[in-house]
């Protein structure tokens, strides 16, 4: 039985706190999962469902018997979307609340702004979104894809025969960092694949961007160009919205300017009526579509959690079930929530992952996960339409840009580091 | 109602299949036909490709339903013996003859996939065929279509529809498309004659063929040339179309903005209440017209679901003001006269709706759909395109102004609004209840708001957070336009719009927001009134 009584309150801080009246595992001090998502902001609309998914993955475990014979129990705070708020916040969990590990950020700058923090008292974070890479902290596991898991095979994908042999690219995104990182990898693939730069065009717009009547009318021209065009897009929350429909209203299909969305998943599309959409594109580890007992048993557990149908699985979503999974197979490794000892326990940590394979962690503190491009159909799912053949090992750092090439992320000896030249020992 | 619609729909498939086979050609060629269409349903999308290629240059009109159905996902396979289907809802349809086969167990048949470099093949296919289609607009988009691969092939089909064709809008299309394909390739009189044709228009299609034409080294010298001089008037006039594309462009942010800041020009420009929560005022706005819509999909039949959105303006109207009341009379007007403690209660206010909201419909985006009438839109000119929800939103933000110029000049209430807004004492004193005018005034402000909402639902997000995103810009159309005065707010919404929308492709969308936001800074320090400034209780604070 679960009680679960939340605070809302006003500008301030919504706490929650889940309290369980199990008998037996009640005599242990609990084990305790910080779970540091926005739930108030524009953050919100992404986080709450983090947020929902690991209390899901804590009343699974704790149903299951608890972890080391204790109990789990989740903290929740309220980073209202405030990338400062993120490190008072992470400081609490630590400090004060004691806790074990940390699932949480979505932003990268709100990672940026937790990550001194972490470092500093030693810490573990759990970061499930798939971001710009180029960062490998010793207190942080990514199980979200860095750029060569998603935005390299998309591109890939884009430029052979069954991707429409696209041979213009414009590459549009929100004005921060994510994509401003994103954009520099893709522009330096591209153009080491030969594409001239007249043939790349790059746009950002601000956060929440709303009128996208200028911009959709100039990729319009863009295409025009007689040459087979693609948009690769980084457009974050949500200014997709009003994008898209702008892009149905211009009448621009999917078989004349394929869209591939690395920031688009099925809770997105929610918000979409696809009918116009269907054959635009996204690139992600991991669609509610793929058809796999694990998956199917993750989408069941996730609308009985929920006690609703209706609500859709996606990307960052399992990769918080791969890395809960994973967090507790290290702890059982290591019959300790010991910092030290689990982050040796987690490297090698296989998970059997939803989307079909089994999802391996790498010692640069990412994974390994197998790359899926997905079509929007008008239903608001996505239908698999590549895939790569195994999975793909994320790589911290950039192979395209020339001052990342040279470093290595690997925390075993004799590296021990997250960005070096030279092994430390 | 619904099953009788998905009977005549069925009927309809029926009898287009029935229809196309009566059109069958020779044996020999139903044969490698039959062949084809089995090839559609293939596994290989190399084969599948292949086969929509082939069934394009055979020419035979039965493939039209097939190939569609490949494109819109409705093309399956039967398992037994490999078939192709074509399903229209529950009940299939072989695609060869067209037999009627009723509902099939899910587990008989699986979906054939197609992916967008089928769809591309499919459609220039499909253009060849349906150039000597029955239904006048497919072969007009067929004849456009055209356009795009100018092979000798497609000009041959278009030579032989030019005959037969009589519509003179598709025969405009037609020769137009032909043009093109004679650019290419032909005699040199026969290329000049063509681009000769092509200089007048402003379409950038145009502009890129012709481009290619110029620098293509194998063409004649005088061929280039002509080209390249032709170019020289098509740059000219799409410079002009370019810039009239960015007036409209201006005029609709600038009603978008209107609509979103008309509440407030009432609420902060007549009563001087700084409020920070008429973003949510639109946003429950726009949820109205969320719930609405579930209501109307859950009763009304298909056909009437579109006008939910009629039904949605009077209703937030009412649901927002009634809000606005309700704030009014809780909270505003204990706090009249303290500007920053208005602004701290109705800031407080905005997150107390904001997380009401999101309790209530949780924090996902919500489906507000276009209804067909709003969906898409037109070409004015080549190279000038209008979307049709731009310009019902443009003739809904004037309505909504005219009614609020009439609402003030032409009722007694106006009237009241008026007189207390010049001096309240007297007002007072003449006997108009001053706190009922105060109330309802907000509420006609809230209101306003909510029916902004219903129509911002259409071009943007529906989610908590929709109010934040106007609210600054809001502020800033009334400050800009003049505290108290809708023609400032009008004249305001109009010029940030088209400034934005100007700057936008010089300056890109992050730095020309930048440049507006400095231009506004520097003309408020010119002229701190505004555009329009007013005399009056507003003008007095």
């Amino acid at each position: 039985m679960k009680k679960l009584s939340m605070l809302a309150g006003a500008a301030s801080v919504v706490g929650a706190i889940v309290a369980w009246s199990a008998g037996a595992l009640a005599q242990l001090p609990p084990i305790k999962v910080g779970v540091l998502h926005s739930l108030s902001g524009t953050m919100a609309i992404s986080e709450t469902t983090l947020k929902d998914t690991v209390l899901m993955m804590v009343d699974d475990i704790n149903k299951k018997g608890g972890l080391l014979g204790r109990r789990v129990e989740a903290v929740v705070v309220d980073p209202a979307s405030n990338w400062p708020l993120f490190a008072e916040k992470a400081r609490e969990l630590i400090q004060k609340e004691k806790v074990d590990v940390v699932f949480g950020c979505w932003t990268s700058v709100s990672r940026k702004s937790v990550l001194p923090v972490f470092e500093e008292l030693n810490g573990l974070l759990f970061y499930p979104v798939q971001y710009e890479g180029e960062e490998s902290s010793r207190n942080v596991f990514y199980t979200g894809a860095a750029p060569n898991q998603q935005a390299i095979p998309a591109v890939e994908y884009l430029m052979s025969k069954e991707g429409g042999e696209v041979k213009r690219w414009v590459l549009a995104g929100t004005d921060y960092v994510y994509p401003r990182t994103t954009n520099k990898i893709l522009e330096a693939f591209l153009k080491a694949k030969g594409v001239a730069p007249a043939d790349i065009m790059i746009n950002y717009t601000p956060f929440g961007h709303s009128d996208w009547q200028t911009i959709v009318a100039d990729i319009k021209k863009f295409a025009a160009a007689g040459k087979k065009t693609a948009v690769v897009s980084t457009i974050n929350g949500d200014a997709n919205v009003p994008f898209y429909k702008e892009l149905a209203n211009a009448g621009i299909q999917a078989k004349d300017v394929p869209v591939v969305a690395f920031s688009v998943g099925e809770e997105e599309l929610a918000g979409i009526d696809t009918k116009n959409l269907v054959g635009h594109l996204a690139a992600w580890n991991y669609f509610q579509s793929v058809k796999s007992p694990v998956n199917d048993a993750f989408i069941k557990q996730w609308k009985a959690f929920i006690k609703n149908d209706k609500r859709v699985t996606n990307d960052p979503m399992e990769a918080t079930y791969i890395g809960f999974k994973m967090w507790t197979q290290a702890v059982q490794q290591a019959g300790t929530t010991n910092v030290d000892a689990v982050r040796q326990a987690m490297y090698g940590q296989k998970v059997m992952a939803p989307g079909g394979f089994e999802s391996v962690m790498n010692t640069n503190h990412h994974l390994s996960k197998p790359v899926l491009i997905g079509e929007i159909q008008a239903n608001g799912q996505f239908e698999i339409v590549w895939q790569t053949k195994g999975p793909v090992k994320a790589d911290a750092w950039s192979k395209y840009i020339p001052e990342s090439a040279k470093l290595t992320a690997d925390w075993t000896y004799p590296w021990v580091c997250g960005n070096c030249e030279k092994p430390k020992y | 109602m619904s099953w009788l619609m998905a009977r005549l729909r069925a009927v309809a498939v029926a009898t287009a299949i029935a229809l196309a086979a009566a059109l069958a050609a020779s044996p020999a060629c139903a044969q490698q036909f039959d062949e084809l269409i089995r090839k559609l349903a293939s596994d290989d999308f190399g084969e599948k490709l292949d086969a929509a290629e082939k069934l394009g240059a055979l020419g035979d009109g039965r493939a039209i339903p097939a190939l569609k159905a490949l494109s819109d996902g409705t093309l399956f396979l039967r398992k037994a013996d490999g078939a192709a289907l074509i399903a229209d809802g529950a009940r299939y349809f072989e695609a060869v003859g067209g037999k009627a086969l009723g509902e099939l167990p899910a587990g008989d048949v699986e979906k054939v996939r197609a992916n967008n470099r089928l769809r591309g093949a499919i459609s220039a296919s499909l253009s060849k065929l349906s150039l000597f289609s029955d239904d006048r607009a497919t072969r007009l988009a067929a004849a456009r279509e055209a356009f795009k691969s100018p092979t000798p092939e497609t000009a041959a089909a278009l030579e032989r529809a030019l005959k037969s064709e009589k519509d003179p809008e598709i025969l405009t299309a037609i020769r137009f498309s032909l043009n093109a394909a004679k650019v290419r390739a032909g005699s040199v009189e026969d290329r000049l004659k063509a681009i000769a044709t092509m200089a007048g228009t402003a379409d950038p299609q145009v502009k890129n063929l012709l481009t290619g034409v110029s620098n293509d080294k194998d063409a004649p010298p005088e061929v280039r040339k002509a080209a390249a001089e032709a170019l020289v008037s098509i740059e000219r006039t799409l410079a002009i179309v370019g810039v009239a594309e960015n007036v409209f462009q201006g005029i609709s942010l600038g009603s978008v903005l209107l609509l979103a800041a008309v509440g407030l020009a009432i609420t902060f420009g007549v009563m001087g209440v700084i409020n920070m929560a008429h973003g949510e005022m639109i946003m429950l706005g726009a949820y109205t017209a969320y719930t609405v819509q579930i209501v109307c999909r859950a009763l009304l039949p298909k056909e009437f679901v579109g006008f939910y959105l009629v039904i949605s303006v009077p209703i937030a109207f009412v649901v927002a003001g009634a809000v606005g009341i309700l704030i009014e009379r809780t909270v505003i007007r204990f706090l009249y006269g303290r500007p920053l403690d208005t602004m701290l209660a109705t800031w407080g206010l905005s997150l107390i709706l904001q997380q009401a909201v999101r309790s209530i419909f949780d924090a996902q985006n919500k489906e507000v759909a276009n209804p067909a009438w709003m969906t898409g839109g037109f070409e004015l000119i080549p190279g000038f395109f209008v979307a049709w929800n731009r310009l019902y939103i443009i003739v809904f933000c004037l309505m909504v102004l005219l009614a609020i110029v009439a609402l003030l000049r032409r009722t007694s209430f106006g009237l009241h609004m008026r007189a207390v807004t010049q001096n309240r004492d007297m007002a007072a004193a003449m006997g108009i209840p001053t706190a009922r005018i105060d109330a309802l005034t907000f509420g006609l402000g809230s209101g306003l708001a909510g029916i902004a909402g219903v129509a911002l639902s259409q071009v943007g997000n529906v989610s908590p957070n929709l109010g934040t995103i106007y609210i600054v810009d809001s502020f800033l159309v009334v400050v800009f336009g003049g505290v108290g005065n809708l023609l400032g707010t009008l004249v305001g919404a109009l010029s940030l719009g088209i400034i934005n929308k100007l700057l936008e492709p010089v300056a890109g969308a992050v730095l020309g927001k930048v440049a507006v936001l400095v231009f506004i800074i520097l003309f408020i320090q010119r002229r701190p009134r505004g555009l329009f400034a007013l005399k009056g209780r507003a003008a007095d604070s």
